[in-house]
């Protein structure tokens, strides 16, 4: 039986495990979310981008019935990749876009807070150094490609239902459009793509972040030029442009990496339409440059978040 | 209980020595005003007390060490640094949303019934706010988190009268219950006087003067002496002598009120006028730049 003593003691111990309990994912959580309210261009540009896709595709339906009459001429294979060419393109744009937004916003994630020195509000609260730094990697690496992916199943399935029911009003048969458009097999091709491209490009967000906790100001020339110096100074001192394939390889190297670019014939794979087939997680999870790179970039994230524990505030 | 105990407390940057060798010790339930002169050490000191910046020499705060155990220590310690910080792009019911999921120990009605005394509306962004109301707005959230100190580093700056005198009346009123400590430090010296128990000059990086209240009412006098008898005044070898329209003004340190009887008018001196008399004629402080920077 509880008594009274027993009770007040059992209410003042929830009392001290709560904010214990609490430590743990909350201060995550409400860090990610006060992100999104200062950042608001990381769900505002991808929408808008899709706005702006939407609004063509809406226009491009006028000649849906027509093109559709000329895909039909076409082999099963042929139809599918001139059917998934929008669709693909929506998903392109998308993801284009989430690397754009990805980039800004690491390059001003640890600036802002020191100019307008509310960095000084942020650290009077209990929330570590830690969470507040991996709160702010988690928007380009997890945040952004999830919000993208979203939109792009979403506009996607809205495209094929509108491009439906166009079909249906001019007078002409929509069934094409279900039976050789595979959407969810895309789809998984866009998570997969997104994912890729998160890990891949994890070393050049996380250079933005520690680059925008460590400048005072002109944070975009302190990350452009010293890659940029030191490509010039191996191009003079040695004639060889090693530094600068390596970076070009870490932007772009990702597709021969993560995607089996030709297929079992030995021709090139169309991009507008990639068969689950063609993917290679295998080889991408194994390839050496993807560890290093992550390796660099978990050095990156530990000395922004070093940086933002140990330094003067401002 | 000791809230702050500073032992030989150190910083130095490059050459510049900011803090040189301080020993603090603050209970709780006191009100301690920080005053000296810009570049004095203030900030430092709060900063190395908050584990803003490393420090040599021992120092804890709350038995913990700032530098190394942050995090644990910022459950118990608030701070307002200056009247700038909250980000200006946040909503109120944001900043409240904010603290409320962040922090054990924050109460949001408390804070909401703080807002609503005032004319901030939750759906205004901090940068609509006047610089008055975005202090109030820091005040209601730091005054709702039930928090064991609380620093304040220029909280009033930039502030008119009528917020000024606000900011301590509700500090006072609806925060502090004698069992929390508090430190802030102020150019607005007399406007904090009456709120404080204990003071502390610091300049140079080092404490001129450490009292209580009570201390400092009882050991310094102030005499608006009558020209008949300021050759006798004099000999009781006041710390600072000065002149007021045409009448001299002589501060004693550790005289008997009784030996004054007679000479002239006896106050107690407002701390701002130690404050001149213990550091103003100082090599190094001109006076001018000491009664410009420090009140």
């Amino acid at each position: 039986m509880n008594t009274p003593s027993n009770a007040m003691r059992e209410s003042f111990d929830s009392q001290v495990v709560a904010p214990a309990a609490m430590s743990a994912t909350r201060p995550m959580y409400w860090s990610v979310r006060r992100e999104l309210w200062e950042n608001r261009s990381i769900y505002i540009a991808p929408l808008a981008a899709a706005a702006v896709f939407m609004l063509g595709f809406l226009i491009s339906l006028i000649w849906l019935p027509g093109n559709m009459r000329a895909t039909s001429a076409l082999d099963p294979a042929g139809q599918r990749i001139a059917l998934a060419e929008q669709y693909s393109h929506a998903a392109m744009l998308l993801t284009l876009t989430a690397f754009l937004v990805g980039i800004f916003y690491s390059l001003d994630a640890l600036h802002g807070e020191r100019r307008d020195r509310s960095i000084l509000f942020w650290k009077s609260l209990p929330v570590s150094d830690l969470t507040t730094v991996l709160s702010k990697a988690s928007i380009p690496l997890v945040v952004l490609p999830l919000l993208v992916l979203t939109i792009i199943v979403a506009m996607q399935w809205i495209m094929r239902l509108l491009a439906t029911a166009a079909l249906l009003m001019s007078g002409g048969g929509a069934g094409t459009l279900w039976t050789q458009l595979p959407l969810f097999q895309m789809e998984l091709v866009s998570l997969y793509g997104l994912a890729v491209l998160a890990l891949w490009h994890a070393p050049i967000y996380m250079w933005l972040l520690l680059v925008s906790g460590w400048a005072r100001r002109a944070t975009f020339l302190w990350a452009v030029l010293p890659p940029l110096a030191i490509g010039v100074f191996e191009k003079i001192a040695f004639h060889t442009s090693y530094f600068g394939l390596l970076l070009e390889d870490r932007v772009f190297g990702f597709a021969a990496g993560a995607f089996d670019l030709k297929d079992k014939s030995g021709a090139p794979i169309d991009p507008h339409f990639i068969p689950l087939a063609q993917l290679a997680p295998g080889r991408f999870l194994s390839s050496p440059s993807l560890w290093v790179g992550l390796m660099v970039a978990a050095a990156f994230l530990a000395a922004a978040i070093r940086l933002r524990r140990y330094r003067e505030p401002i | 209980m000791t809230v702050i105990e500073a032992r030989g407390l150190r910083k130095a940057f490059g050459k510049t020595i900011a803090l040189d060798g301080i020993d603090l010790r603050v209970e709780d339930g006191r009100i301690l005003g920080l005053i000296g002169p810009n570049g004095a050490g203030k900030t430092t000191a709060l900063n190395a007390i908050l584990g803003l910046t490393p420090y040599q020499g021992q120092l804890k705060v709350l038995g913990r060490d700032p530098w190394t155990e942050r995090d644990r220590l910022m459950c118990d310690v608030c701070f307002i640094a200056d009247v700038a910080v909250l980000p200006r792009w946040i909503r109120v019911s944001q900043a409240l949303d904010y603290v409320a999921g962040i922090h054990p120990r924050f109460n949001r009605a408390q804070a909401e019934g703080f807002l609503g005394k005032t004319t901030i509306r939750q759906r205004s962004k901090v940068r609509e706010l006047s610089k008055g109301m975005v202090t109030q707005l820091h005040l209601a959230l730091v005054m709702a988190i039930d928090a064991r100190l609380l620093v304040l580093d220029e909280p009033t700056l930039g502030l008119d009268i009528l917020y000024r005198k606000q900011f301590y009346d509700s500090l006072l009123n609806d925060y502090y219950d004698r069992s929390r400590t508090i430190i802030v430090t102020t150019h607005q010296v007399e406007e904090i006087q009456n709120v404080l128990t204990d003071v502390m000059f610091i300049n140079g990086g080092r404490i001129v003067l450490n009292c209580s209240m009570e201390e400092f009412e009882s050991r310094y006098l102030e005499l608006m002496v009558h020209a008949e008898h300021l050759a006798q005044a004099r000999a009781l070898k006041p710390i600072h002598e000065r002149q007021m329209l045409g009448r001299s003004i002589l501060l004693f340190d550790h005289v008997d009120r009784h030996q004054l009887d007679g000479f002239g008018d006896v106050r107690t001196p407002s701390i701002a006028d130690l404050f001149v008399a213990l550091l103003g004629n100082q090599p190094g402080n001109q006076a001018g730049e000491t009664q410009g920077a420090a009140l």
